[in-house]
């Protein structure tokens, strides 16, 4: 019987099983950021275990409340600071060099296919795009990730994602991945691991990728995960050059990853992804999913354009393809946050902050700030955003806000005029 | 090993997820008590008060499916925790929450559909006890001066000794 890619992670990162069904991995990178790992701190310190299994495998970066907007948040991140100096932690990044960890972190190089990764952030599914095996934990798991280098997971089944055929104009992966959690819907993959394949994710690039498995967890599961190609090869090009030397060979070597023929899936679906239309969510859960031409009755006040799922220099140029030359509708405010420093200056020499700018769009730094109703882009009682981010829970960007998610030429395309709008209007 | 059992509050609704359980502007906290005023906070079912006299006694939520969905933040069960809530009881969770419950050594037991229906149908309306036995893996709920219903449940045999050994950090540390 033939084995699926996370089943091969596995086997390759097995230290324990203490119990059936319950296996323990080791780990190849434990991110951090300031908001879940400073208790894990406190903690491991209040225990006189201040200790961590390797400097090199621990990245820590402060993202979600930077720079710090108060006494609390300032806190937060002098803990993590002070920790990542105390255990030559050296890749730490702080304000000027801080941006969204999961678009941070994959432009750094720190992922290759095949690694097992945890953080203390549902959202580290994300770097599954790289054939990786990662996941959301909680702070325990986390701390116990930093003093020992491991992490107990169940078995998890796998479910198979075949998306055929080609996008349509105006739809993006965004569309892509809100139209398989509609189908799946919010439980539907708890405790699976969603893998990502076919024609249509053969042809999208790491960006793309990383927009789809960024928002696996919304369909509950562990983590996505997609076989690691010669896209992920040109991606990683400036960090495995000097291992791999021509860009075959590394294709080649990671293909030892792949999931095997006869592998078993728990469950299969076919996707034609020609037929998806640009969508938006509807409602207070991420499977409330409608095309967004039929949700042109419902007005906005903000749109946001950022965050781990789209805050990365594509979605930045395919939200200025649609702004150039417009103006945000009267009484709609824009914000714009890069996800990295690297994006932002990007953005910036290609001109794409000044056709923002020019639209009445505030730039903000790199932070996930506005997403979770932190910082920099909070809604109040009763308004309603169109957001590139991943979640719309009541009171996620603010308590009593409505937040639709879509990609980031639907908020654009919104922004223009001031309701929900099908991004094809303008292209 | 933690205390579990208490008054029950039925939270009926599926998919409560951790925002509503512990809203993000209070993950600037980093000491687990100062989340204790802000539970459920931003949780808006029907009847539902997070500062009511009874819910403040209740030690054991039921609710429905995939109960604390979304965010990653560990400040859910935490928030449960400091408010002497130990015990949470639903047809299934998200992953991420179950395993910060057993992580924290707390019980996040799942029972199917028809027995949950049957405790909301028969139980919901009245102060309801619920008893743990763990040794016993069963639940025996008591409502209306003289109804009881013992149930029978399962939890891994990992997620158990997690929760005997008071957590994953003691756990882990013993045998790695």
């Amino acid at each position: 019987m033939g084995k699926t890619i996370t089943e091969k992670i596995f086997d390759a990162h097995f230290k324990d099983e203490p119990f059936p069904q319950t296996i323990v991995l080791s780990l190849d990178m434990v991110f951090c950021h300031e908001i879940t790992t400073p208790i894990a701190i406190t903690d491991l310190i209040k225990r006189g275990k201040d200790r961590i299994f390797d400097p090199n495998k621990i990245k820590a970066v402060i993202d979600h409340v930077t720079p710090s907007k108060d006494s609390k948040s300032a806190t937060q991140a002098k803990i993590l600071r002070d920790w990542a100096q105390k255990h030559k932690i050296s890749d730490f990044f702080d304000v000027g060099y801080n941006g969204v960890c999961h678009a941070l972190f994959p432009e750094k190089g720190f992922i290759r296919p095949g690694y097992t990764i945890i953080m203390g952030d549902s959202h580290t599914c994300t770097h599954g795009a790289f054939g990786a095996f990662a996941a959301g934990v909680g702070t325990t798991d986390l701390e116990v990730g930093i003093l020992k280098g491991i992490c107990a997971f169940r078995i998890p089944k796998s479910i198979k994602i075949n998306l055929m055929g080609s996008l349509i104009k105006g739809v993006y992966a965004k569309d892509v991945i809100l139209e398989i959690i509609r189908i799946l819907t919010v439980n539907g993959a708890t405790d699976r691991v969603i893998e990502f394949c076919g024609e249509a994710i053969n042809k999208m690039d790491m960006e793309q990728r990383m927009t789809i498995c960024n928002m696996a967890v919304e369909a509950g599961a562990t983590s996505g995960i997609c076989m690691p190609d010669i896209q992920t090869v040109d991606y990683l090009w400036p960090f495995i050059e000097i291992e791999y030397k021509n860009k075959q060979r590394a294709v080649e070597d990671f293909k030892k990853w792949h999931s095997d023929k006869d592998a078993v899936y728990e469950k299969e679906y076919n996707i034609d992804v020609s037929s998806i239309e640009p969508l938006s969510t509807v409602g207070y859960k991420p499977d409330q999913v409608k095309k967004i031409k039929d949700l042109s009755d419902i007005k906005i006040d903000q749109v946001y354009i950022g965050s781990c799922t789209n805050g990365r220099i594509s979605d930045l140029r395919e939200a200025a393809k649609i702004v150039k030359g417009t103006k945000l509708a009267k009484g709609v405010r824009g914000i714009v946050s890069p996800a990295t420093p690297k994006v932002y200056k990007q953005a910036l020499e290609e001109g794409i902050l000044s056709i923002f700018m020019d639209a009445g769009y505030c730039i903000t730094n790199p932070t996930c700030g506005a997403c979770l109703g932190m910082s920099n882009g909070v809604l109040a009682e009763g308004e309603v955003c169109a957001s590139t981010t991943n979640r719309n829970f009541y009171g996620r960007m603010g308590k009593g806000g409505m937040v639709h998610l879509m990609s980031p030429a639907s908020a654009a395309a919104s922004g223009i005029k001031g309701r929900l709008t099908d991004p094809r209007e303008f292209l | 090993m933690k205390e579990f059992g208490g008054h029950v509050y039925f939270l009926n609704r599926s998919d409560i997820n951790t925002d509503e359980i512990i809203p993000a502007r209070y993950l600037n906290e980093v000491r687990k008590e100062d989340l204790a005023p802000h539970l459920l906070e931003d949780l808006k079912i029907e009847g539902f008060d997070p500062n009511s006299e009874y819910f403040k006694k209740c030690r054991v939520i039921v609710s429905r499916e995939n109960f604390g969905c979304g965010s990653s933040r560990e400040h859910a069960p935490w928030a449960f925790e400091v408010n002497g809530i130990t015990t949470i009881i639903a047809v299934n969770f998200a992953r991420i929450f179950r395993q910060n419950m057993f992580n924290c050594g707390m019980l996040a037991i799942e029972l199917p559909k028809q027995e949950i229906d049957s405790l909301f149908k028969d139980c919901s309306n009245y102060e309801t006890i619920c008893d743990v036995d763990l040794s016993q893996k069963t639940l025996i709920f008591s409502w209306d001066k003289n109804k009881s219903r013992s149930i029978e449940f399962s939890i891994s045999a990992f997620d158990e000794a997690l929760v005997k050994a008071g957590g994953w950090v003691e756990f882990a540390d013993q045998r790695y």
